[in-house]
């Protein structure tokens, strides 16, 4: 039975580096918004299987906020931003894909080296979750810096924290964890309003509402 | 529940209260009136815990430490609210500001003290990084509020940025409890402080290698250490003034506490690495990098805010080296940076208001124009460049002395920046107190009474230190190790 608990923990963890690689490689923003909530849907899987696995009921609610948030709340609203600022065609790259790609298999490779020889004694579950959830990580990161759009950066950001979830999930007994993940809620919450006010300061010049007033002021 | 634990809670409940009364409160005037008050509350209990203090629980602590920053949190957090009163009605005067931004602003601000006196008192690792982040994000919403284009851009920065930092430092909290739990066990103890330190000499070293590597990138993003500072002078220059000055004075600090706390953690395991070569790289080159770049600033809180992180280049590099002396002199080099540093923020403010601009070249010929500012500006100026008889020079002139003993190479990178920081400070001193006259907008009509109360501090600190003040610090100085 412990054989089955672990190879299930490890395959959706890897499932989640697999689906940072996927990432990566979206050129349209729309792809990428999809891509994320399948991200947000294996975390919530990953999530839900250590709480049964630890028998730790409060971290069925953890993945219940990956799931409904951040699997299909974040996604819609961020879509509905995409295609309202008329975005959803642009190709949103800084970096060329296949250096992309290359930098994300140096990264994965370094994260595995570190972490697998750092924590050599600890819980193999445990160990192997971290490692994943490093890569998951510094993915994240290089999506950050690879994107030049807002939307793409958050994006980015958004499965770096998915990354810290799984390890803090991973690590047994952690507390704080519901907090933490409710904590980072409010946070992305935060981002998708701002970038929403950012785009449109983008396209109309202003988010002044102070200019909205004078402009209404002259037709009176 | 005895009067030291009142004291404690009260440090964190004031804030928070008047951070939600202050929300539904629509007058301005009477706001800006709770605001001061409840800061200078919430200051009377933070000095009540230096006389006691309650035991130590699983969520709260108090000790000599963290004394040290909330006493000087809550003081200048109260000082600045009276700065932040006379400040905002001239903002609301000039119609940059509404009655409505004003509520925010205020209930923003009482936040922000409530995030930061959190993280202080924290007695565990994870409650401590929920403070720092709730005390970024509050702080995110202040750099925006005018909702110019460049604030906007500075506050999204400081956000991302500022988010990226936060998680990174929330993985090495992960594996901070990665390594405290099969010693400690599974559970809330293993995020404890205070556990944590006895029983670190157990913990798994690699571990705590590599979570102290991802505290110091997370942390030290926070800090504003180059080269993780980018998001620091546009956050300054573009929020109001109070803000600039709370998060150069207080929110630098308490990022650097946390920092300071997890060298203590991996000090108290004999295989850890040792954080000092780290922390002293990263605080030369901040120093050294900071001090060139004031000579390109052409804006006077942007320039400002490169000497904040000059100044915290000398701190880290101060604690880097460590011992008693070198950490008694990076003490008093933060507090005398925070209190001088406010005081100069309050001076910018108003001279950004007199003259209606903060571009260094329009503003100058200050001692014609406003003598009473000018004189006060440049006390200011004077104390920050390290010139004696300010506290500032004794903090420097302590760790450079003891540096020359124990690692003089280092010491003549460190004498250095601060001579190209001088250099930079004199020139822009001199245009603005005594260059051409440039035209005002208007008279200062605000106080300079939290000004001349941080600067006389800062001057008395500088002749004499008070026999318990040294005590205390020499303790604290003994706990860095």
């Amino acid at each position: 039975m412990r054989g089955i608990n672990f190879d299930i923990a490890h395959l959706l963890a890897g499932s989640l580096v697999l689906v940072s690689f996927m990432q990566l490689y979206q050129d349209r923003l729309t792809a990428l918004v999809r891509v994320f909530a399948l991200h947000a849907l294996v975390l919530a899987l990953s999530v839900a299987w250590q709480a049964y696995v630890q028998g730790a009921p409060h971290l069925y609610l953890t993945a219940g906020i990956a799931l409904v948030f951040k699997a299909i709340v974040i996604p819609v609203a961020l879509h509905r931003i995409i295609v309202r600022l008329g975005i959803h065609r642009e190709i949103d790259a800084a970096v060329g894909i296949g250096l992309t790609m290359l930098a994300g298999i140096g990264l994965v490779a370094l994260s595995m080296v570190v972490m697998l020889r750092v924590v050599a004694d600890a819980d193999p579950l445990a160990r192997e979750d971290l490692a994943f959830a490093l890569s998951v990580v510094l993915l994240g990161l290089l999506m950050m810096v690879s994107r030049k759009n807002a939307v793409g950066q958050v994006v980015g950001f958004m499965s770096l924290e998915n990354g810290l979830v799984l390890a803090a999930t991973g690590a047994k007994g952690m507390p704080f964890v519901v907090e933490i993940s409710v904590a980072f809620s409010i946070l992305i919450a935060f981002i998708v309003i701002g970038i929403f006010l950012f785009r449109i300061r983008e396209r109309f010049d202003t988010v002044d509402v102070g200019a909205l007033d004078r402009f209404r002021g002259d037709r009176q | 529940m005895n009067p030291t634990e009142v004291a404690l809670i009260a440090v964190l409940a004031v804030p928070l209260f008047a951070a939600a009364l202050l929300a539904f409160l629509p007058q301005y005037r009477l706001g800006a009136r709770i605001n001061v008050a409840a800061a200078f509350f919430s200051f009377l209990a933070a000095v009540t815990l230096l006389f006691a203090r309650p035991v130590p629980g699983n969520y709260l602590f108090i000790d000599d430490l963290n004394n040290v920053f909330i006493t000087l949190t809550t003081f200048v957090g109260f000082t600045t609210s009276i700065f932040s009163a006379s400040y905002i009605a001239h903002e609301l005067e000039i119609g940059r500001l509404t009655p409505i931004n004003l509520r925010f602003y205020h209930a923003m601000y009482q936040m922000l003290m409530f995030s930061m006196n959190l993280a202080l008192v924290a007695n565990n690792i994870g409650l401590m990084w929920v403070a720092v982040e709730f005390a970024t994000l509050t702080t995110v919403l202040m750099v925006g509020i005018y909702r110019t284009h460049e604030a906007l851009e500075a506050a999204w920065k400081y956000f991302i940025l500022g988010s990226v930092g936060i998680a990174l430092a929330l993985f090495g909290t992960i594996l901070v409890y990665m390594a405290a739990q099969p010693v400690v066990g599974a559970g809330l103890e293993s995020m404890v402080w205070t556990t944590l330190v006895e029983r670190a000499a157990n913990f798994d070293s690699g571990i705590l290698n590599l979570a102290f590597i991802f505290l110091l990138l997370g942390y030290g993003t926070k800090v504003g250490l180059a080269p993780l500072h980018a998001w620091l002078p546009d956050a300054h220059a573009e929020g109001p003034t109070p803000i600039s000055a709370v998060l150069s004075g207080l929110l630098l600090n308490v990022a650097l506490y946390a920092l300071l706390r997890f060298k203590i953690l991996l000090a108290a395991n004999p295989h850890a690495l040792a954080p000092s070569p780290l922390m002293i790289v990263m605080g030369l080159v901040s120093l050294v990098f900071a001090a060139f770049m004031l000579y390109r600033r052409r804006d006077i809180k942007r320039f400002f805010a490169y000497s904040s992180i000059e100044h915290m280049g000398i701190v880290t590099f101060a604690f880097g080296i460590g011992g008693m002396i070198a950490n008694f002199a990076g003490l008093l080099q933060m507090t005398m940076h925070s209190l001088t540093k406010s005081a100069i923020f309050f001076a910018v403010g108003h001279i950004a208001q007199v003259k209606g601009t903060q571009r260094l070249a329009e503003i100058r010929g200050l001692s014609a124009s406003d003598p009473a500012l000018a004189v006060a500006f440049g006390l200011a100026v004077v104390a920050i460049a390290g010139l004696p008889p300010f506290g500032l020079f004794k903090a420097e002139f302590l760790l450079a002395t003891s540096t020359f003993a124990s690692h003089p190479w280092l010491a003549l990178i460190f004498g250095f920046g601060l001579l190209v920081a001088f250099g930079a400070l004199m020139l822009r001193l001199q245009d603005v107190l005594f260059g051409k006259p440039s035209q005002s907008k208007g008279i200062a009509t605000a106080t300079l009474v939290p000004l001349y109360v941080h600067l006389t501090i800062v001057l008395i600190a500088g002749i004499y230190l008070p026999e318990p003040l040294v005590r205390w610090f020499n303790v604290v100085a003994k706990m860095l190790g």
